[in-house]
């Protein structure tokens, strides 16, 4: 056991050692290759060599969006928890938002019935969200870490039961006729169509890609190491000068703008929005998926919402044993959720300083233990 | 808002507020013993309650009662309220124990950030009730008639039924016996030795663990009782309504002042009332919202609630 322990540990080491030694434009070549790799992955021309990774129960292209949308979503949150330190358990919230925002103002079943094309949508949907953020944030930020995850999960929640029973927003009933997307072929055809997933999950990789290159640069400012050393220890953090509130809402403000993204691309894929979209569990296995990756990780959090979004796909239509495995998805991340958090805390891809952050704690004396 | 729907039926709202509130400070009890001893927000005890409600529900089908059976006569029916208490409490109080030792214990040992106990918690949680989803096929489960609905007497205008009479009763019953148990037994002073500091505690010769164990058993009993009551009062069960109760609980406990068991009763007995008002003036369809709505407004001018926080100072 200690060996394989060892083995598996000393390999990681060296992957890792391997990937930081090696020369800039080798790094640059297999970023360059995975990304072409997931740019090519939803033809059937391309995927058809690989083997069982394709879904069977459903069109593939469709089941790479869904991937695609959690992916964005736990690189949202990963900000949050992740690097800030702050448990968003509400996160859906923002995604709700921003999808909600784009409906009433562009659906013709909204009472609106202002009609506006998506793109001009997306911007005001973006604001919105991000003043829901800093609307969230404002009364709760400076309260103890553990009320923060019990208001921002009633924030779900009152964005849930807002939706259910408001006249304004629908209910079960819904927006349709949610536009898409603008653009066209050169031979006229609309390029976001009905038919095709495909162009949709290419629009989110892109903007994945995009969002990713500012969350990182973000991060290795001034604002990221505020972020930090807010996570590490508030308390120091404030003595030693750093306005905490401030950036602690700027973490809760940017990850909220990325879920309100997210949002946004869903409601003009899907055409539909309505109350049912907005199951609870669905913020809890975003928090799993940056766990699980390793939060406060950028490519743990891609890694880890990829996973467990897969891996729902996956399940989908499988029998095993007699069960249905789909059935049992959130019972499995529920149980992934303390597994990871008894035995590997830092999650599968950790975030070096926050891997020894928990073993500087474990050393701390623990009287009568 | 409707004013005239409100002051129609004032008793009425009142008592059932009152009804609705005891179950909240039976669960909030649980919350508040945990927070006021490990300053760790259980968020698995709305599981908790749903074991206790669950047992309850099998625990009388295991006698014979199924959803359409009525019991009569005093003696049976206080017979299987018993019984039905007893098997919702022994369930509850093992779950909690059970998400104790596997969940936090490891956790505790580690010293590990705040964070992580909470999410082990939501883990815990949401697999227990999916656990429970799955077994009942997502489907609400009836409840046999235990306690008939019957008016017994009427106050200021407003019926009082039996089955509300039983759950404000026995709710009062359990707090002021947990609040003797807390303030005048050793093993009370124990708790709120390790709620005052749980390292001196240790150095003093108390089992740290053994009380901590102790506190889960305690607030798990609470919320079987709370699961009961709610089987008789509502007639079916779902597995998810613990959810919600869950969160409703919580806000009662912050409401009162968490970690303070006087305030767990005020608060929630509070936040029934004024949840109750509320679905008058707004429709019920809002009424999920108020809890949410008076948790933020709480923290935001009084995050200590109404009564402070203080299990480990002598008035617990």
């Amino acid at each position: 056991m200690t060996s394989v322990r060892e083995w598996i540990y000393s390999g990681r080491h060296a992957v890792s050692e391997r990937w930081h030694h090696a020369p800039r434009w080798m790094r640059w070549a297999v970023i360059a290759a995975v990304i072409v790799f997931f740019y090519a992955l939803p033809n059937r021309e391309f995927y058809q060599w690989l083997g069982p990774i394709p879904t069977t129960g459903s069109n593939f292209g469709q089941v790479l969006f869904t991937i695609s949308i959690y992916v964005l979503l736990a690189v949202g949150l990963n900000i949050v928890v992740g690097f800030a330190g702050l448990l968003d358990l509400g996160y859906f919230g923002f995604f709700a938002v921003g999808a909600y925002t784009v409906a009433v103002l562009t659906s013709p079943s909204s009472d609106l019935k202002t009609l506006w094309p998506w793109l001009l949508a997306l911007p005001v949907a973006l604001v919105l969200t991000m003043i829901s953020g800093v609307m969230l944030g404002t009364p709760t930020l400076r309260l103890r870490g553990d009320y923060l995850a019990i208001v921002t999960l009633g924030f779900a929640e009152m964005i849930r039961v807002a939706a259910t029973s408001s006249e304004f927003l629908k209910g079960q009933r819904g927006f349709n006729q949610i536009p898409h997307p603008p653009g066209s072929y050169a031979d006229g055809k609309p390029i976001f169509g009905v038919l095709d997933p495909r162009p949709y999950y290419w629009l989110v990789l892109t903007l994945i890609i995009l969002v990713v290159i500012g969350v990182r640069n973000l991060n290795r400012s001034r604002v990221g190491r505020a972020w930090i050393s807010i996570r590490e220890d508030e308390d120091a953090a404030q003595l030693m000068g750093v306005p905490t509130f401030k950036f602690k809402l700027w973490a809760f403000a940017s990850g909220a703008f990325i879920g309100g993204l997210a949002g946004a691309l869903f409601a003009g894929k899907q055409n539909f929005v309505s109350s049912q979209n907005l199951e609870l569990l669905n913020s809890i296995i975003i928090l799993a998926a940056v766990i699980l990756g390793g939060s406060g990780n950028i490519v743990g959090a891609i890694v880890g919402g990829g996973l467990v979004a897969y891996m729902i796909e996956r399940f989908r239509g499988i029998e095993l044993l007699g069960i249905q495995l789909y059935e049992y998805r959130f019972m499995f991340f529920g149980l992934v959720l303390v597994v990871m958090m008894i035995f590997r805390p830092q999650g599968l891809i950790p975030n070096r300083r926050r891997a020894a952050e928990f073993k500087d704690r474990r050393k701390e004396v623990i009287v009568g233990g | 808002m409707d004013f005239n729907a409100l002051f129609s039926d004032f008793g009425g709202y009142t008592i059932t507020g009152l009804t609705v509130g005891a179950i909240y400070a039976l669960v909030a009890l649980g919350y508040t013993l945990v927070y006021g001893v490990l300053r760790l927000i259980n968020f698995a005890h709305s599981e908790v309650f749903i074991a206790g409600a669950f047992a309850a529900i099998w625990g009388w089908a295991a006698f014979g009662l199924d959803r359409d059976s009525v019991v009569s006569g005093f003696g049976s029916i206080m017979l299987y309220l018993l019984v039905g208490a007893l098997i919702a409490a022994v369930a509850s109080a093992g779950t909690a124990t059970v998400i104790e030792r596997v969940a936090y214990r490891p956790l505790r040992k580690r010293n590990a950030p705040p964070l992580a106990f909470l999410i082990t918690a939501i883990g815990a949680s949401i697999a227990i009730a999916e656990a429970f989803g799955i077994y009942t096929r997502r489907l609400p489960v009836g409840a046999p008639t235990v306690v008939k609905n019957d008016v017994l007497f009427t106050v200021f205008g407003a019926d009082v039924t039996a089955v509300q009479l039983l759950v404000i009763g026995s709710a009062l019953a359990m707090m002021v016996a947990l609040d003797l148990f807390i303030n005048r037994s050793r093993v009370g002073r124990g708790i709120r030795a390790v709620a005052q500091d749980q390292n001196t505690a240790a150095l003093m010769g108390i089992n740290k663990d053994r009380i901590i164990l102790i506190v889960f058993i305690i607030g798990g009993a609470m919320a079987g009782v709370a699961g009961m009551l709610y089987d008789i009062r509502i007639g079916t069960l779902t597995y998810s309504v613990g959810f919600l109760l869950g969160l409703k609980a919580f806000t009662a406990a912050v409401l009162g002042g968490i970690g303070n068991l006087r305030g767990a009763l005020i608060g929630g007995l509070l936040l029934g009332l004024v949840e109750n008002y509320a679905s008058a003036l707004f429709g019920a369809n809002w009424k999920d919202l108020v809890a949410f709505v008076v948790l933020v407004v709480l923290l935001m001018f009084r995050p200590t609630g109404l009564l402070g926080e203080s299990l480990g100072r002598a008035r617990a």
